[in-house]
């Protein structure tokens, strides 16, 4: 049984999907049904859920059988996610927050020391925070220790398509934390990119821009729901160790230990 | 056949026209007292059917062709030279993108930007040029249009009146309400634009010029009398009235980058209104009984109107039928 589970609460796919950026919210529907997601995140800000807002995207979301997880995105400091926060927990009706404290508008990168702040004030208040973080795992281990019980470091800059950035320093924090679950949220560009963070052992992938900005968004989502299957296949099966000579699978004659 | 037609933005205005041009004696009634007040006042103009299609489905390209020669046909206000797509230099996977996307372009470099947009000159170093595409000034266009409705056509105007289409003493009733239609059609929502118009006499353009942009992809429409169009924001929402900061930062912040001297325009108007829109941003005809509702044209109204208007009007003058937007 290979279940995964954010705050006791089981989760019945690898691949989370943000929802901003598609052409159409009907293609965005059946990019959903299509990559199979569990998890949509959603950003409050833009789709301004209150008052007679964007009342039909948020219907087309809800209906969707999805969990949700509101983004804190655009927030620039703490304060300003926290209210954010406060706010999407009566819009979207969860505790859930993605927490996203952005320290560059310019690289999008995350504003580490803003994001525990924030983490902290938000645990405390019940909230259940998946923070955005970098790949640094003292970074992580601050943001266990005020509450944070799953962790989403970036694979590469927002939007920036290119992969895993830096595989050292990943390895090294799904070494350095392995039971804590882990999400790579940010960076990824095409299927073989999930696939590589799955092989590596993380525990699912975010992704939105990859599949939202694709000449085809509903093929693309199904092309990473299969890269998330066989990564995760991959991870679990055990991979051989790669070597730098061949390896012929039949005996050599006359050398004995090739 | 007598004709009634709700609503006098570019949707009823080009129904009007298209009724008029088949015999029908066409009334168009509207609820504000003055033609083209609603979504289609705030709106580029820009008949950009290539550009389109980088997100857009083929319908609109279909749609916006046709659309572009009834512009072109009946009235002298286009300008067609063309829309240049550009990007800053980190972008530059941006514009690769929008290519691949698209057709009937062709990158140029910085000696063709300049030739083309002399103020451009040395600020992008590369760009797509769509030559086929053209422009017009909306507000010039429709009242132009309800000139020649009322001079040409005799169509009448009922301003300042609003009617409801089960009230309408005609054979037909074609119901261009747009985003007020919402109480007849239930799956229409809003997409909420913001836009400016800027005036400044340090930079002249030509023709649209798209700014590619990973956050806040713009356009920069140039109108007469050294004025400039700069939209429009998107954002999934039915309200019309308020234009956030964040907007206004975004949208000048987009100008500016095209060129520095935006920054010294003086802001000549802010505006925000909702665009109709269906689950899938394509523009419908719902037929139920006389009621014919032209509707969901998204950010492609004057793109789009006159290849529906043209459609709805067969439809009942000449009983055909178009699957495509009987939907």
């Amino acid at each position: 049984m290979d279940s995964l589970a954010f705050y006791g609460v089981p989760v019945a796919s690898r691949l989370l999907l943000g929802t901003a950026q598609y052409p159409s919210p009907s293609i965005l529907k059946d990019a959903i049904e299509r990559s199979q997601a569990d998890i949509l995140t959603v950003s409050l800000r833009r789709e301004s859920t209150g008052g007679s807002g964007g009342r039909e995207f948020w219907k087309l979301i809800s209906g969707m059988g999805c969990k949700i997880l509101p983004n804190t995105a655009g927030c620039h400091s703490a304060k300003e996610a926290i209210t954010t926060a406060e706010m999407a927990r009566d819009v979207f009706d969860t505790d859930w927050i993605k927490l996203e404290v952005i320290g560059n508008a310019d690289t999008l990168q995350p504003d580490v020391f803003g994001l525990v702040e924030a983490a902290r004030e938000l645990s405390a208040q019940g909230f259940k925070v998946f923070p955005y973080t970098t790949d640094d795992v003292i970074v992580g281990e601050k943001l266990l220790s005020v509450g944070c019980e799953v962790l989403m470091p970036w694979g590469a800059p927002i939007g920036s398509g290119k992969g895993l950035n830096n595989r050292f320093a990943l390895k090294a924090m799904r070494a350095h934390f392995p039971t804590v679950p882990l999400v790579i949220d940010a960076g990824l560009g095409v299927p073989s990119h999930a696939a590589d963070a799955m092989e590596l052992g993380f525990d699912a992938v975010l992704l939105n821009t990859a599949v939202a900005k694709a000449g085809d968004p509903v093929m693309m989502a199904e092309g990473f729901a299969l890269a998330v299957k066989a990564g995760r296949l991959a991870y679990r099966a055990g991979a051989i160790e790669a070597r730098d000579m061949a390896v012929p699978s039949t005996p050599v004659f006359g050398q004995p230990f090739v | 056949m007598k004709i009634a037609v709700i609503g006098a933005g570019v949707m009823g205005l080009v129904t009007a026209h298209h009724c008029a041009l088949r015999g029908g004696t066409v009334t168009v009634y509207e609820r504000r007292a003055e033609a083209g007040r609603g979504c289609s006042w705030y709106a580029g103009g820009m008949l950009a059917a290539w550009c389109e299609m980088e997100s857009a489905e083929p319908l609109i390209g279909e749609l916006g062709f046709e659309s572009l020669a009834y512009w072109k046909t009946h009235f002298s206000h286009v300008v067609e030279k063309g829309t240049l797509v550009i990007a800053p230099p980190r972008d530059l996977p941006d514009l690769k993108r929008f290519a691949a996307r698209t057709t009937a372009h062709q990158w140029i470099k910085r000696d063709e930007i300049a030739a083309l947009e002399p103020d451009l000159a040395d600020r992008f170093e590369t760009a797509l040029f769509f030559d086929r595409e053209a422009h017009l000034d909306p507000r010039e266009t429709l009242a132009a249009l309800k000139t020649k409705l009322i001079d040409e056509f005799g169509v009448s105007f009922v301003m300042d009146h609003a009617v409801t289409a089960e009230d309408c003493d005609a054979d037909y009733v074609f119901d261009c309400r747009g985003f007020e239609a919402r109480d007849a059609l239930h799956d229409l929502r809003g997409v909420k634009g913001e836009m400016l118009i800027l005036r400044t006499k340090e930079v002249s353009l030509s023709r649209p010029v798209r700014l590619l942009h990973p956050r806040i992809p713009v356009y920069i429409v140039p109108r007469a009398d050294h004025h400039f169009m700069v939209g429009a924001t998107m954002i999934e929402s039915g309200d019309r009235t308020r234009f956030s900061a964040r907007s206004m930062v975004e949208l000048l912040n987009a100008a500016y980058a095209v060129h520095p001297a935006f920054g010294e325009a003086e802001i000549i108007e802010m505006g925000t209104d909702v665009r109709p829109a269906f689950a899938d941003n394509l523009p419908r005809i719902r037929r139920d009984g006389k009621i014919l509702r032209l509707n969901g044209l998204y950010r492609h109204g004057y793109l789009g109107a006159p290849a529906l208007a043209r459609r709805a009007a067969e439809i009942v003058f000449e009983q055909k039928s178009f699957p495509e937007v009987e939907r």
